[in-house]
């Protein structure tokens, strides 16, 4: 098992640090100088050169990369250009906020995609299970800020039921907050559920083939409690994979969705800091992502492993 | 992101014939036929958009601002008095370009390296792999807003951004098929009768690989157009004056108390184009599948 644990987490190792230097090199490679920039208004040739040794500028580019990535590894993320803010604080702050957009979009999903995706595998071959691929594969295929922006015109511009932007922290109000994450959620988790309910009914009909199905169904068992108590729990397993593996598109789809509802999250600040220029701000955001990224998967793959020996053995 | 597909190869011998038999179960197909259709459609108001639409895509009259449809003005006029429906058909051309620029770029550099990755081994097959991953863990849009704001706001730079952050899929996929058909007999018969490597990848395993890539290419068209007009919608794809279906809703957006036609019409062309391309990728992997 430690055994597995070390393998797996030796692949990602590297994969991080070819994202650092992807993340570095990309910083390198845009326009102007950097001291420039970091002077802002001030063009006093000693200011300028004060801030080149203070941020190793002068030094080697590989030099600069490893001091650069000493500072990373210990959570520093530089500072926002535009506030002075410390990177690392902007994103722990903002984070939250798109933290609980898209559990709540998991939620609709996974409530959206279960019972659509068992309904299809078990109907396979009849309208229901047709007009269920039809839905996802329109699901995959509306741009969600689109959808966004419908939304608003028929939930709040025309039956004024809930409002049709901005935020309020949970600690001031949960319905308040939820009357304004409702919609993005369901925004953001439809993509979502077209990809799981998709795995789902793939799933559920490989599961529906095997052996135990058979003799659960051979015993005398209700059609529905075989689906329910027998397939679905082992049709889930690629299911959560999936989710684990999507947590990039929802942090993609959250951009636009905090976009639309201006809610102020992490979407709101990566296009925010763009239009800023602030490019700190952007590469802090891109590291910690894909970080993320391949932490989680990291994680789920280490919980598969010890939820099931098997696969530690391929 | 579209989802990988695998499809088994088969030898030389029979590829005319699969192609051929692909093609006459694609063509039976309802679903992918009308897909097709709607696609051509598109590219042909994409290319007669000047003989279509009936005012020019930039040609704002102040005096028909935010008006509803009309008959002068069947999709309505925008927030300067433009013509929403010419402006829908000449923002045909950045979507189809960019799905079609970006997928081509990304196939540019994922084929090759895929192809590399999965022949030799070794470290540089390694190094690609890591790089291939490290590329896969930005989100999709993250990474393109983050390139597309490098390299600056525009329709080609957005393309370039899409198309890098599509190669990936390419690379894995590519990858996938050579390891699956180098060890078929026909290329150790290759290899064996001394053909040198760049032979052997070019003439037996790309073109036994082609079909799940046509696939893939098709369904990332899809998922290129999404990401073009998302980036445009953000601001950073085409620049207004020119038309784009994002940028169109991009404006939208803030009239939609005043003009909701100027926000229903973009949003249905992305997504119908996104569907025609999503169902006949979808029609095309079942028509290649040789399973059935």
């Amino acid at each position: 098992m430690l055994n597995y644990i070390l393998r797996r987490v030796m692949t990602a190792i590297p994969t991080l640090l070819i994202v650092t230097v992807m993340v570095f090199a990309v910083q390198r490679m845009l326009p102007g100088d950097p001291a420039l920039v970091l002077a802002g208004e001030e063009r006093d040739p000693q200011v300028i050169e004060f801030i080149r040794d203070r941020y190793r500028l002068n030094d080697p580019v590989p030099v600069q990369y490893v001091a650069w990535l000493g500072q990373v590894v210990q959570g520093n993320l530089g500072q926002s250009f535009r506030t002075r803010q410390p990177v690392t604080q902007l994103i722990l702050q903002k984070l939250p906020v798109t933290v609980e957009l898209s559990l709540l979009a998991m939620l609709f999903a996974l409530a959206i995609a279960i019972p659509t995706g068992v309904i299809a595998a078990v109907r396979k071959g009849t309208a229901a299970d047709y007009v269920s691929t039809i839905a996802a594969l329109s699901g995959l295929s509306l741009p969600n800020f689109w959808m966004g922006i419908m939304l608003i015109l028929v939930v709040s511009v025309q039956w004024k039921l809930l409002p049709a932007s901005g935020f309020v922290p949970l600690n001031e109000g949960v319905w308040p907050n939820l009357q304004r994450m409702i919609m993005p959620a369901f925004v953001l988790g439809t993509g979502l559920a077209a990809v799981l309910m998709r795995q789902m009914r793939s799933s559920m009909l490989e599961v529906l083939k095997q052996d135990y199905v058979r003799t659960a169904q051979a015993k005398g068992l209700a059609r529905f409690l075989v689906v329910t108590r027998h397939a679905l729990r082992n049709a889930l397993i690629p299911v959560i994979t999936i989710l684990g593996l999507q947590l990039g598109g929802l942090l993609s789809g959250a951009v636009l969705t905090e976009q639309v509802f201006t809610i102020p999250g992490f979407g709101k600040l990566v296009i925010d800091a763009v239009f800023n220029r602030d490019y700190a701000v952007v590469q802090g955001i891109v590291l910690f992502t894909a970080t993320a990224y391949i932490v989680i998967n990291l994680l789920v793959d280490v919980a598969y492993a010890l939820a099931n020996p098997k696969i530690q053995m391929r | 992101m579209a989802t990988l597909t695998t499809a088994s190869t088969s030898a030389p011998a029979r590829t005319t014939s699969l192609w051929r038999r692909s093609l006459t179960s694609l063509s039976r197909k309802p679903l992918a036929m009308v897909s097709l259709l709607i696609i051509v459609l598109f590219i042909l108001v994409a290319v007669f958009a000047p003989q279509l639409a009936p005012y020019g895509p930039a040609q704002a009259d102040f005096l028909q601002v935010r008006k509803a449809p009309s008959a002068a003005h069947l999709l309505g006029t925008d927030d300067v008095g433009r013509d929403v429906l010419s402006r829908l058909i000449f923002g045909a051309r950045a979507s189809l370009t960019a799905g079609a620029i970006s997928v081509i770029i990304a196939m540019i550099l994922g084929v090759p390296l895929g192809l590399i990755a999965g022949f030799y081994h070794g470290f540089v097959s390694e190094l690609i792999m890591r790089f291939t991953d490290a590329l896969l863990s930005f989100p999709f849009l993250i990474l393109a807003v983050a390139l597309a704001a490098a390299f600056g706001p525009s329709l080609t730079n957005a393309m370039v951004a899409i198309g890098i952050a599509s190669a990936p899929t390419f690379v894995r996929l590519t990858r996938g098929q050579v390891l699956a058909v180098r060890s078929e007999d026909y290329v150790q018969a290759a290899t064996a009768s001394g053909a040198g490597d760049f032979g052997i990848l070019t003439r037996h395993v790309l073109p036994n690989s082609l079909a799940p890539l046509i696939v893939q290419g098709t369904l990332t068209i899809a998922s290129a157009i999404i990401a073009e007009s998302s980036l445009s919608f953000l601001g950073l794809g085409v620049q207004p004056p020119t038309p784009s279906w994002g940028g169109m809703l991009n404006v939208a957006k803030n009239f939609m108390n005043q003009a909701p036609w100027m926000a229903i019409w973009p949003g249905l062309a992305i997504f119908i184009t996104v569907l025609a391309f999503n169902l006949f990728g979808d029609g095309v992997r079942d028509a290649l599948d040789p399973r059935d």
